[in-house]
């Protein structure tokens, strides 16, 4: 596999999820998301797997949490529309904590706004797109190369927390076809679907859990009797209406991934040593800023960029190091202004946080970044 | 580094072009990326998609200014030739654009009139396209192309697909002596 050949971004992440176990897609298909269906679809069958294209997106991910409680891998691709209606399910398999992916490959909203077109504008709806007090974990990639690594990390990290995992792509990564040379087999790192450790007559609980606050509930099938519910329940996994119990789940739910936050909050400091401005980017977007990033540099500005990999939970710390050393960060997204608030928020006023918002359906041009980044240095003088 | 779009409409190929040319870059050891743009509809709306071929590492993923571009159709001639680089060459199918734009280094093939004529369909206008392209560019070895061609198309049309692509490359061969 280490010969290099063009790839496609969408087609990156089926590769990836297969190499991390995936057994079982539901999916239905929507621009810019489809080739992720296409590609599972011919390659599940050859794994052993299976592929279902469901009536729509809301079964489709009722499907995948269905064959990930029986012990398949499962992953279901999507973009904005697709995306809305399968919040519900990802809040019940945040509460009922099932390991799942859901990819959104970002397109213009809202509503069926512009189908193919980039944007980035689901930053927020990945995050809080659920309702309740749910924890949340979102990547994005910025290269071919990454989203086969990222589809291998949502499904590890799936597996890891119990959780239902976002892999936040946009339709100029999804789409685009660039030079990769994939890892060996034996480099890649996949974790398994966590087993009981307990047998029912030495009293297994389905939520009870260990250190890493992340119960080991039992696949359904497998000799033990286990109770699924979107109400709060307690370790037997049966509903309690006691508020300790409320109080303690909730809090679980957040600390499972909070205490392990350095296995799941990533970010790339790029030219940021000596760097007096920044750029915060992230996905597709950041290719263009990085661009930028060095056009600025060619012409004497000490700037660098700081990619967010991770985008839920929020890699406040790493933003606000950045912020205390630099006189300026630029933000640009393609959305009215999404992850601008978190950066602020972030950077505690260390310095100003500008946006640059661009939701015409294209992409930034390297120049556009460019003139915010001297704007923002003539800014300072 | 070289930057080429491929545009016409949806059903014509010119994705697939773009695609089949990015292959044969990266088979020759270079690093190369391929966008593309198309409407909602699959076939009849406009479609567009670019190459960037570079011995460097290549971030923003679209074409700038252009040093080819390929038109199929009056509407993506119209659309796509404005930002082509001064020493540019833009490739028209002359018979579906009737109307060159004004841009000095214009190449007019009947690429689509030699799909059907020489090769007998429509259908692999593409690749006539594709080889013309090989031509004109140099930005890729023949050799290479024909064998990324060969390994993506179905196996009955192989034989049918390198008459296509020698036929494009000669027809630009012609004209460019």
């Amino acid at each position: 596999m280490s010969k290099a050949t063009l790839m496609q971004g969408n087609e990156a992440v089926a590769l990836g999820a297969i190499e991390a176990g995936v057994r079982f897609f539901g999916g239905y298909p929507i621009t810019p998301s489809t080739e992720i269906a296409e590609k599972m679809a011919e390659l599940l069958p050859e794994v052993g797997g299976r592929f279902v294209q469901m009536e729509d997106e809301i079964a489709s991910v009722g499907a995948v949490l269905g064959a990930s409680l029986a012990g398949a891998k499962a992953l279901t691709a999507t973009s904005g529309p697709g995306f809305s209606l399968k919040q519900e399910l990802i809040g019940y398999a945040s509460e009922a904590e099932i390991p799942a992916v859901i990819v959104d490959v970002q397109r213009v909203g809202p509503a069926t706004g512009q189908p193919t077109s980039p944007a980035q504008g689901d930053v927020m709806q990945a995050r809080w797109g659920t309702h309740g007090d749910h924890p949340m974990i979102a990547i994005s990639p910025w290269t071919v190369r990454e989203c086969f690594d990222m589809g291998i990390e949502a499904v590890n990290l799936a597996e890891r927390f119990r959780q239902p995992v976002i892999l936040l792509m946009d339709e100029i990564v999804g789409h685009l076809r660039e030079r990769v040379e994939l890892p060996e087999k034996e480099d890649i790192v996949v974790y398994p679907r966590r087993k009981p450790k307990k047998t029912r007559e030495e009293g297994y609980q389905p939520y009870a859990v260990g250190d890493d606050l992340v119960p080991d509930i039992a696949d359904f099938g497998t000799g033990y009797r286990i109770h699924v519910t979107g109400l709060i329940h307690d370790e037997t996994g049966f509903p309690s209406g006691s508020p300790a119990v409320t109080r303690k789940a909730i809090d679980r739910l957040h600390q499972k991934i909070m205490i392990a936050k350095d296995e799941v909050v990533k970010t790339e400091s790029l030219l940021l040593d000596d760097a007096e401005y920044a750029v915060v980017a992230f996905g597709g977007t950041a290719r263009t800023a990085y661009q930028a990033v060095l056009d600025a540099r060619r012409k004497g500005v000490k700037i660098g960029m700081l990619r967010l990999r991770t985008i839920w939970p929020f890699a406040a710390e790493a933003v606000y190091e950045v912020a205390r050393k630099v006189k300026g960060i630029l933000v640009p997204e393609l959305n009215y202004g999404q992850l601008v608030g978190e950066i602020e928020r972030a950077a505690k006023g260390a310095c100003p946080v500008e946006l640059l918002a661009k939701y015409n359906a294209e992409i930034f041009t390297p120049a556009e970044i460019e003139e915010a980044i001297m704007a923002m240095v003539g800014g300072n003088k | 580094m070289s930057e080429m779009r491929f545009s016409g409409s949806g059903g014509q190929g010119v994705i697939t072009c773009a695609i089949i040319l990015a292959q044969a870059a990266v088979a020759e050891g270079k690093n190369a990326i391929q966008s593309q743009a198309y409407g909602p509809a699959a076939r009849g709306g406009s479609s567009k998609a670019e190459v960037i071929i570079s011995d460097d590492a290549i971030y923003h993923p679209h074409v700038e200014a252009p040093d080819f571009v390929l038109a199929m159709t009056q509407e993506a001639a119209d659309k796509y030739w404005h930002d082509l680089k001064d020493d540019g060459i833009l490739l028209l199918d002359e018979n579906l654009v009737p109307n060159p734009p004004a841009f000095a280094k214009t190449i007019r093939i009947p690429i689509t009139h030699i799909a059907v004529s020489d090769i007998g369909k429509a259908l692999f206008a593409n690749i006539v396209a594709l080889g013309a392209t090989v031509r004109i560019t140099g930005a890729v070895s023949y050799d290479v192309v024909a064998k990324c061609v060969a390994d993506r198309v179905p196996p009955a049309t192989v034989e049918s697909n390198m008459k296509a692509l020698k036929a494009g490359y000669d027809a630009a061969d012609a004209l460019m002596k």
